[in-house]
């Protein structure tokens, strides 16, 4: 978390990372980009499902409805921060010639999703009544 | 196609790729602001759920501009530079304000 914290600066600072070490081939620095638009596309995938879960399940108890549209409306805000956050720490990494970071947020990503998916199957058989 | 310009490309076309993945990404942008809208005027039309709508509109826009911009800079440059930290944390936070709108929305 405070590792979290220090990186945030760096979202801002293009010339502090530049300053580090040696320019990667372009292709990684590329690759990285990618990576990271694609967790930016399941972020934005976690947000659609809230709002589809807020707009096609509405015979849903209010409480249920709500607890899993801000389920995975959270999911969605944390997977955008996080693909910035890896991005940084990945292109950091390419230019210092260190590891690349390894994270368990996909893993938990997985579960949570698995949570939050369960439980729709099970409150549309059992909670159709408001 | 000069040889020239056939020498500049990269071979692996991984600015064609990265561009095609900033494309994607307005496409996923544009079905969740859509979204959005349509849950904003869902039960009827107050001036909160407008506002509400308004600014969906306005991150849809600000995420479009981004898009373009790094898209123009992938598709003109033959050896494009990395991806600007400010532009990656315009794009999710973005994001994020995207999902604000929607907890506000739901609750």
């Amino acid at each position: 978390m405070i590792g979290f914290a220090r990186n945030v600066r760096l979202w801002f600072a293009p010339q502090e990372i530049r300053q580090e070490g040696d320019t990667p081939d372009y292709r990684f620095s590329l690759a990285n980009e990618r990576t990271f638009l694609a967790w930016l596309r399941t972020a934005l995938a976690l947000i659609g499902g809230g709002f589809a879960v807020d707009q096609f399940l509405p015979d849903l108890r209010w409480a249920w409805r709500v607890g899993l549209a801000l389920a995975l409306l959270g999911a969605g805000v944390l997977c955008a921060l996080r693909a910035v956050n890896h991005w940084v720490r990945c292109e950091r990494a390419m230019r210092r010639g260190e590891d690349l970071p390894v994270s368990r947020f996909p893993a938990l990503l997985s579960l949570a999703v698995a949570v939050v998916a369960v439980a729709m199957v099970v409150v549309v058989l059992v909670g159709w009544e408001g | 196609m000069n040889p020239r310009a056939a020498e500049d490309r990269d071979p692996g076309l991984q600015p064609e790729r990265t561009r095609l993945a900033w494309r994607r990404t307005t496409l996923a942008s544009t079905v969740a602001a859509l979204l959005a809208v349509k849950t904003a005027l869902h039960g009827g039309v107050s001036p909160g759920r407008v506002a509400v709508c308004a600014v969906s509109g306005g991150l849809w826009l600000a995420f479009l501009l981004v898009a373009h911009h790094r898209i123009r800079t992938l598709a003109t440059t033959p050896r494009p530079q990395a991806l600007a930290p400010r532009h990656a944390t315009a794009g999710a936070l973005l994001t994020v304000a995207l999902a604000v709108c929607a907890v506000a929305l739901v609750l």
